[in-house]
């Protein structure tokens, strides 16, 4: 079971490799390098260590942004799940951070808080947060009022109410909005390096561009994807291991 | 001579309750007692309330006016006094029986190795000794409800809230059930509430039956077994006056039926 859906990852790799090679060779466009271009491009990167140092810089403002938003979204979720008042007061604050064009904010982040970390590390919140919190108030209101009424006929104080039955409820979809949040921080943290100042890996993107140098771009751009992978990985593991048997299913006849 | 309003010992008294939800009106001034150590049974049709009113006991539900006394003092939310067995069970997807049955203890702060000796007592009790850590989902729906059934035994309360406790479990383990029920309240003094569609079952285990009347609920007779209570379990069912109720509570249901 195990090694097939292994080989099946393969398999589909491999398809999406091959078809990005031959659209490298048609080429689709000039500015479109091959498969076997981008990776020895990365190989490179590899070698001379400009990707690590790129990831150092890169990795600071996204770490920052996103636990910040991790631990934030969370708490303000909960508290909206459990408060009509505080719902009707919050939520739309996220429900337009999430709509808003991120692109016209950043002049006025930059005039206020200049071309520094901090201002990358709003983006990355800009980017993480709202979905993050919308998604944990709702997975928090939707808890089966059957288990609350349960808790509360057996004399759970309001906090283990919550602890032990409404976080564990909410948690599948929790972890939902993380994945959605971490995967659009690395969107903003990225976002960031290309419109606020070149650093990092946003600086490996816009200077092969300028030198039309697009394998190294492309190589750059993979590394991102392949980050983002291992980042939702690691995240899976921290809830199967925090809320085991949480994604078992309601059974209530 | 001391002026003693009543001769029996109420556990639980109902006066004059409405609930009404939204726009529904659920119970209409009910009233009713329940005679400590003794199962008084709350018979009625589907919807009539019978929920809501045990809700509203547990301290669950606000009633809309009215007020309920446990042990003479009113009640105004839940308490250790009283546990719940739930219509549809309430339990944790995630927890396995063994942390499900001892979750009422869990939540009153009783160190896990205690609290653990006493859930296995009443896991093997209702007979699901082997299933100790499995999760809900792998359970039939007889299992889960002997779960719940365990769970509200375990916290060891005076007054057992049953809302329909055995309507998911196959009739050959429903009489054992309803034999150990009569063990139950003849071993143990607790005071017993018990909902309930099926009519004979109801005149088996019960030493009171209310009858409730369709939405607005009231209580439109209370029936009292008394020739049969003494005689063995076995011979019950035989026995002419219990033939004779459970011919008498299908006559005045009969009409809400059709
Ligand atoms: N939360 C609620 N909001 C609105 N109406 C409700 C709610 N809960 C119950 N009701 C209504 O109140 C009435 C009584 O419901 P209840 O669950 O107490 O019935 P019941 O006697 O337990 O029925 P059953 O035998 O089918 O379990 C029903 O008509 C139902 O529609
Ligand atoms: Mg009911």
């Amino acid at each position: 079971m195990r090694y097939r859906s292994l080989f099946l990852n393969f398999v589909s790799a491999s398809i999406v490799f091959g078809a990005w090679e031959i659209a490298g060779r048609i080429p689709v466009s000039f500015a479109f390098p091959t498969f076997i271009e981008s990776m020895s491009a990365f190989w490179v990167l590899i070698i001379e260590g400009t990707l690590f140092t790129a990831y150092a810089e890169t990795l600071r403002p996204l770490v920052i942004g996103v636990v910040i938003s991790t631990v934030l979204g969370v708490g303000i979720g909960l508290w909206i799940g459990l408060s009509r008042a505080f719902d009707w007061l919050v939520s739309p604050i996220f429900i337009v951070m999430q709509t808003a064009p991120l692109a016209a904010l950043i002049p006025l982040l930059i005039m206020i808080y200049g071309i520094g970390l901090t201002s990358k590390v709003f983006v990355v919140c800009i980017m993480a947060m709202p979905v993050i919190v919308l998604n944990t108030s709702a997975a928090v209101r939707n808890t089966p009022a059957s288990i609350i009424e349960m808790g509360n006929s057996f004399l759970g104080s309001r906090r283990d109410v919550i602890i032990k039955i409404i976080l564990p409820a909410a948690s599948p979809i929790v972890f939902a909005g993380l994945r959605l949040g971490v995967s659009a921080g690395f969107i903003g943290a990225i976002l960031a390096e290309l419109k606020i100042t070149p650093t990092g890996v946003g600086d490996i993107i816009s200077y092969s561009r300028s030198i039309a140098d697009y394998p190294t771009m492309y190589a750059a751009i993979l590394s991102i994807i392949l980050l983002a992978v291992v980042f939702l990985n690691v995240l899976e593991r921290i809830e199967i291991t925090l809320f085991k048997g949480t994604r078992r299913n309601y059974v209530s006849d | 001579m001391n002026n003693i309003s009543t001769d029996v010992d109420n556990a639980v008294t109902v006066r004059n309750v409405c609930k009404n939800y939204d726009n529904v009106e659920a119970l209409r001034d009910l009233s009713l007692e329940f005679p400590r150590g003794q199962l008084t049974s709350i018979l009625g049709p589907s919807g009539c309330g019978k929920t809501t009113l045990l809700k509203i006991i547990a301290g669950l539900l606000k009633p809309t006016s009215g007020e309920i006394l446990v042990n003479n003092k009113p009640v105004t939310g839940p308490g250790p006094d009283r546990a719940f067995v739930f219509q549809d069970f309430a339990l944790l997807p995630w927890a396995t029986v063994l942390r499900n049955v001892a979750f009422g203890l869990e939540l009153r702060g009783v160190a896990k190795s205690e609290r653990e000796a006493i859930a296995e007592k009443y896991i093997k009790d209702v007979g699901l000794t082997d299933f100790e850590h499995s999760y809900p989902h792998e359970l039939s729906g007889g299992m889960r409800q002997r779960v719940g059934l365990a769970r509200a035994l375990s916290v060891d309360a005076q007054v057992l809230l049953m809302d329909e406790p055995f309507s998911a479990v196959d009739e050959q383990t429903r009489r054992k059930f309803q034999e150990d029920l009569l063990d139950l309240v003849k071993n143990e003094n607790k005071t017993f509430l018990f909902v309930t569609h099926s009519i004979e079952e109801a005149v088996y285990v019960s030493d009171q039956i209310a009858i409730l009347l369709p939405r607005p609920s009231r209580v439109s007779e209370i029936i009292r077994p008394s020739g049969f209570r003494e005689k063995e379990a076995l011979n019950i069912r035989r026995d002419p006056e219990y033939l004779d109720i459970v011919d008498r509570i299908w006559a005045s249901l009969r009409t809400y039926v059709e």
